[in-house]
């Protein structure tokens, strides 16, 4: 027997490189490629240009010397400026992540109670939470409690930047979690929870037998974009002076080494990277919920904006 | 209990000129960032689904990068960065450099969502449309004016208004890059008179003023607008 095995015979090693057709446009022609080609080259040289002249504003001012990058040399400065900020930020974004899980399950459900002064109560809260800005929530969550507490002569301790922001971001992420967690258990379809209660189950039974463990899987990919919202969010403790990583890994490192390009690169390089894995996860979520046959519920997109009536036509 | 102080709303009606003229630089930062928003964000869908890659890859990059930094970090480098150092933007009226500064950043960076949504609005747009127009030999840019994007941009109004909504709030981020508008007159009146609940319900109510009949109206106008398929 010998050892040189039989190969299929080869295809040819360099196929003609096919651009991709789409369904807007044919596969380019001699005289399309020629065009794409000066677009091409066209896009390149306006975007040079863009770039030369920023990299010839920035030479100029000295923003683009070697030494800005001195200080990443040195751990410390990666420990007490980066490290420091990015602690921080993943520990406000967790905590209140949880919170707002916490509070969308219960205002969400709340908005499906079968009692009108259950149903509407919740839903005024959601409302008013999604429709006013995440940074006069912390500006109020900062300010507001001593003042109140004075109100009836108490005083507490002044709130700390961790509470305020932590505070808005789970107001707001967790209102529209509560959104997402009412439209997640309203594309259950209607003879699911028709059969469980024909079934002989309780109201109580039928959510949580039924509705929930299906609703689970199609709200999940929504819950998850949402963590991204709440994660770049948190970036405005930079506002209340929260040391977070944007305020201590980018405004406190230029502020001492004068490095503006460096540090924006390096914080923004965390910020899209973490922002990116969370966005891929929910995509990998959908794709895994979309095969799902053990779910009758249909995917959750992200809620409309508060004022708009859900069941507009989302893309 | 000192309940007069919790509940007084003489601050909001005594400084109702400075609120007012708060808001009104919120609905002017609006309105400008909106537009330039849906301008980028268009160009930028265009280039996305364009037969030049290298076209498509740079749509790619920036709405991957500006829709992954968050906003407070992009008008910061703004104000930090076009400004302080760069000198760009300068304008005697500081508030004016301001005002364009936080122009800049919220629309560059909603036009990445505006991208987004309308992408996902050419997607919903039949084969069979973009394959008529090509047979009846429009170019790509002609087949993406008159044939696609108009079908696109009836089925997302209504996440178009979504994302729309998200920018109004997302002004009161514009004090970073130097820009005073609501938010900032709010922090600045809590400086000075106290958090108190008053003031932050008449902002709330001024900021709902401004988002809920735009919700409103985005509803509407999708429902009207809705492609009959």
């Amino acid at each position: 027997m010998t050892t040189t095995a039989q190969k299929p015979p080869q295809a040819p090693t360099r196929r003609p490189r096919k651009d991709k057709a789409s369904v807007l446009f044919d596969v380019p022609g001699p005289r399309a490629k020629r065009r794409n080609w000066l677009l091409t080259l066209l896009f390149s040289l306006v975007f040079l240009a863009v770039i030369g002249l920023l990299v010839w504003k920035l030479a100029q001012k000295h923003q683009l010397d070697g030494r800005l990058w001195k200080p990443y040399t040195d751990a410390e400065v990666w420990q007490n400026y980066v490290w420091h900020g990015l602690w921080n930020t993943l520990k406000a974004t967790i905590v209140a992540a949880i919170l707002a899980l916490a509070f969308g399950v219960v205002f969400g459900l709340a908005r499906l109670s079968d009692h009108r002064w259950v149903r509407v109560p919740a839903g005024a809260v959601v409302e008013f939470f999604r429709a006013i800005p995440v940074l006069i929530m912390m500006f109020f969550a900062l300010a507001g409690p001593p003042i109140i507490a004075d109100a009836f002569n108490r005083v507490i301790s002044p709130v700390s930047g961790f509470e305020a922001v932590v505070a808005g971001l789970t107001l707001y992420n967790g209102s529209v979690l509560a959104e997402i967690i009412r439209a997640g258990i309203n594309s259950v379809p209607k003879g699911q929870w028709e059969a469980g209660y024909s079934i002989g189950l309780r109201k109580g039974g039928v959510m949580l037998r039924i509705l929930v463990p299906q609703a689970v899987t199609a709200m999940m990919p929504a819950i998850v974009s949402q963590l991204v919202v709440l994660l770049k969010d948190s970036a405005l403790g930079y506002i209340i002076a929260y040391e977070d990583l944007l305020n201590s890994g980018f405004y406190q490192v230029k502020g001492k080494f004068g490095n503006l390009i460096p540090a924006a690169i390096v914080v923004t390089v965390v910020y899209v990277a973490m922002n990116m894995m969370l966005g891929y996860f929910a995509n990998w979520l959908e794709r895994r919920s979309r095969r799902n046959r053990r779910s009758s519920a249909k995917i959750v997109n992200a809620p409309p904006a508060a004022g708009m009536e859900s069941g507009v036509p989302a893309a | 209990m000192n309940l007069h102080n919790l509940l007084d709303f003489a601050p909001v009606f005594d400084n109702m000129g400075k609120i007012l003229s708060g808001f009104w630089a919120t609905v002017r930062l609006s309105a400008a960032a909106g537009l330039f928003a849906m301008i980028i964000g268009t160009a930028v869908a265009g280039m996305r689904v364009s037969p030049v890659p290298v076209l498509r890859a740079a749509g790619t990059l920036y709405v991957n990068v500006f829709r992954n930094t968050p906003l407070t970090l992009i008008l910061l480098f703004c104000g930090l960065g076009l400004r302080d150092t760069l000198g760009l933007w300068t304008h005697a009226d500081a508030s004016l450099s301001g005002y364009w500064l936080a122009v800049l950043g919220l629309s560059v960076y909603t036009g990445a969502f505006i991208c987004e949504s309308l992408r996902a609005g050419i997607n919903t747009v039949p084969l069979g449309q973009a394959e008529a127009a090509r047979s009846i030999g429009l170019t790509f840019p002609q087949s993406l004016r008159l044939v696609v994007l108009p079908q696109a941009f009836r089925t997302v109004i209504a996440p178009l208004g979504s994302v729309l909504i998200a920018m109004i709030k997302n002004t009161s981020v514009a004090l970073v890059a130097g820009s005073l508008e609501a938010a900032a007159v709010m922090k600045q009146m809590f400086d000075d008179v106290g958090g108190t609940i008053p003031i932050f319900i008449g902002f709330a109510a001024g900021y709902m003023i401004l988002t809920l009949p735009t919700g409103y109206f985005f509803g509407w106008l999708a429902k009207r607008m809705a492609v009959t398929r």
